[in-house]
């Protein structure tokens, strides 16, 4: 029998397999940053360890990063230790760091593929569950939590147990307006936040393949939201061409080795996904949430729905639950939520890409009065390419702010972020409670979406001006 | 890690589903570099609440979260499976978790356990009628027993004997090391290094 992608690829990467134990899966790359590693560094020390390919471990600093007065030392004292202690531990173990400042620092799931590090059939790892983003290439890419960022700098491996396969088919084309934002929203909510769990989830179909890698890696980026251990896009000549001449990548005759290595890697036509869900791209439109977790979306031109319409308990409560955190009342058509922030950003939506549609929608536009519009490119890289496109003054003339590379208001670890009560339209990933500040209200929306909405003030698509 | 065999104490009822990590720790807290004085930042914002179960006195001292389904979805950040710990909690019983929060919390000894999602109601309406129930939380049997009900739960052998044993996974992985030597030594040519 034919094996999938995701199968491919971990089988390749097995140091040892026995009966009754997890396999041991070695890992190509280990991306760190500065809050999930510092304990982990620290374990290695008190057991006397070193990193034990520092060859294949990279870091940057991130999540606590300012936006503005880069070569200001960090306000924030606790802020300001946990960048210091990345760059001491990256000192001592001799692995190799972008820190604040530096023309390659920018998010990790970012800077990864930039550097060409990124590549398909690798095995990619990050103490961040963003790292499905990853996915894109081809890799299988996942999220781990401390204690196994200390064993992957130990010992490059990870005992895993085989995940399951799930294919998620998108067949036809994405209609005119409609982005890889959209369509992972529409997917979330469709399957819910556990509709992955246990699972590698492959994304194929036309509609896939005619994505650019943007939007492949915003795709495999919210992977983890579907409660998917990892996503994955078969790697092809949208990968290659991405791939070809960047820092990192193969060159030579070891690239042509490579290109026909990772062309093998795709699905069989015999091969058999554990679960599939087939998704019908026609259908989609502009695509945004409502309440308090990533599942819980609807297309623009919905209402708020009402809760007691749901006829599972569960998710009648949380839908109540949600409805009043985020000052909703259900019926109100999604058009008519003012916003009083949008930010543009974060690994899921802060690439070259997404900044180009920003600036699309707002040339020759102003931001709404009273709105607040913060754009975070995802690295330096990005922000210079950006720069040289001339985009940042078509986003500046519009009245938003240009930033500073860095995780920003996804999470709100630096001081980007919303006050109580605050209502905010995201491109970022996670709409939990207080996630982008205590008693912020998140909207998560497309780039474009987001855009627009920062010009009428309220939910809506370019379309819509 | 702390080992695992048989837990027997009270239980805290959370009814609510989808408790991602950024509820159980806020971001905010994850700034911290030690592995300590996360119990302060367990459910942070909830807490504020006075009604709160946690806040509720007739639950305190508990040592079993009984959860809604997806319990633990979100970021990986392994301090929330720390700040439970580090608050009092053995057991976290739900219908479903998080993949990445479970995986953490086998890695520290903390103990997921999945029920059905009518057991895990069951198990909820029995604690708030009665929030002195003793519940058996045991690893060894693949059960949980309170008052004359008992729930079997799976879990995979080798985790239960690691939990069980409170082994360290680096140790256990080093004794490989010729393995994993012998695997870096196929390797292809193209693939990418950092320094």
């Amino acid at each position: 029998m034919g094996r999938t992608l995701a199968e491919k690829v971990y089988d390749a990467h097995v140091v040892r397999r026995a009966e009754g134990e997890p396999d041991l899966l070695y890992i190509d790359l280990h991306l760190v940053h500065e809050v999930t590693s510092p304990q982990a560094f620290d374990g290695l020390r008190m057991a006397g360890r070193r990193v034990r390919r520092p060859d294949l471990t990279i870091a940057t600093e991130d999540h606590n990063v300012p936006t503005t007065d880069l070569l200001k030392p960090i306000a924030d004292p606790v802020s300001r230790t946990q960048v210091e202690t990345l760059r001491k531990n990256c000192s001592e173990f001799g692995v190799r760091l972008h820190p604040m400042g530096d023309e390659g620092q920018g998010i990790v799931h970012v800077i990864g593929p930039q550097l060409g590090l990124t590549q398909p059939g690798m095995t990619v790892v990050c103490g961040d569950s963003h790292t499905s983003t990853h996915g894109a290439f081809g890799a299988l890419a996942f999220g781990i939590g401390t204690s196994e960022v200390e064993h992957v700098l130990a010992t490059q491996t990870l005992p895993q147990v085989k995940p399951k396969t799930m294919a998620v088919t998108v067949e036809g084309g994405l209609p005119a307006g409609v982005t890889a934002k959209d369509l992972i929203l529409a997917i979330i909510a469709r399957i819910g936040t556990g509709g992955g769990q246990g699972h590698i989830v492959e994304y194929r179909g036309e509609a896939i393949r005619s994505l650019s890698m943007e939007g492949r890696m915003t795709v495999c980026n919210m992977s983890i939201e579907a409660g998917a251990r990892a996503g994955m896009i078969a790697p092809d000549e949208t990968t290659f061409e991405y791939l070809k001449g960047r820092p990192h990548a193969p060159r030579g005759e070891e690239w042509d080795r490579a290109v026909e290595y990772w062309t093998s890697l795709r699905t069989d036509d015999d091969a058999v996904f554990d679960k599939e869900v087939v998704i019908d791209a026609a259908e989609l439109t502009p695509f945004v949430t409502w309440g308090t977790n990533p599942g819980q979306g609807l297309p623009l031109g919905d209402s708020v729905p009402d809760p007691a319409t749901l006829a599972d308990p569960v998710e009648r409560q949380s839908a109540e639950r949600a409805l009043e955190y985020m000052g909703l009342t259900a019926g109100t058509p999604l058009r008519d939520i003012a916003v009083d922030t949008v930010f543009v950003g974060s690994c899921t939506n802060g690439r070259i890409e997404d900044l180009r549609a920003v600036a699309g929608v707002l040339r020759g536009r102003k931001v709404a009065d009273g709105v607040r519009m913060l754009v975070v490119p995802g690295s330096m890289k990005v922000k210079k390419q950006a720069e040289d496109e001339g985009l940042n003054e078509v986003i500046s003339a519009a009245g938003a702010e240009w930033r500073e590379a860095g995780c920003s208001m996804c999470l709100a670890m630096n001081p980007d972020k919303l006050t109580p009560g605050e209502r905010s339209a995201s491109t970022s990933n996670r709409n939990f409670e207080g996630r982008q500040g205590p008693g912020g209200r998140t909207h998560l929306v497309s780039p474009a979406v987001a855009a627009a909405t920062a010009v009428t003030g309220r939910l809506a698509a370019p379309a819509d001006l | 890690m702390e080992a695992f065999t048989t837990y027997t104490g009270r239980a805290v009822p959370l009814r609510r589903s989808n408790v991602d990590t950024d509820q159980i720790i806020p971001a905010v807290w994850l700034k911290q570099v030690s592995r300590t004085g996360f119990d302060k930042g367990l459910f942070s914002a909830w807490r504020e609440d006075p009604e709160f179960v946690l806040n509720q006195p007739r639950y305190e001292g508990a040592g079993i979260l009984v959860a809604g389904p997806d319990f633990g979805t979100g970021s990986s950040r392994e301090h929330a499976v720390w700040a439970l710990q580090q608050y009092g909690f053995r057991v976290v019983i739900a219908a479903r978790f998080g993949d990445i929060f479970r995986n953490n919390s086998t890695k520290m000894g903390l103990l997921p356990v999945v029920l059905t999602g009518e057991q895990v109601e069951a198990l909820q309406s029995a604690v708030e009628k009665d929030p002195a129930l003793e519940i058996t939380v045991d690893l060894d049997g693949r059960e949980v027993r309170w008052g004359a009900d008992t729930a079997s739960f799976e879990i995979d052998d080798y985790t239960r004997w690691r939990l069980m044993e409170g082994l360290d996974d680096i140790g256990l992985t080093l004794r490989h090391a010729d393995a994993i030597s012998g695997f870096e030594g196929d390797r292809a040519a193209w693939l990418p290094v950092t320094l």
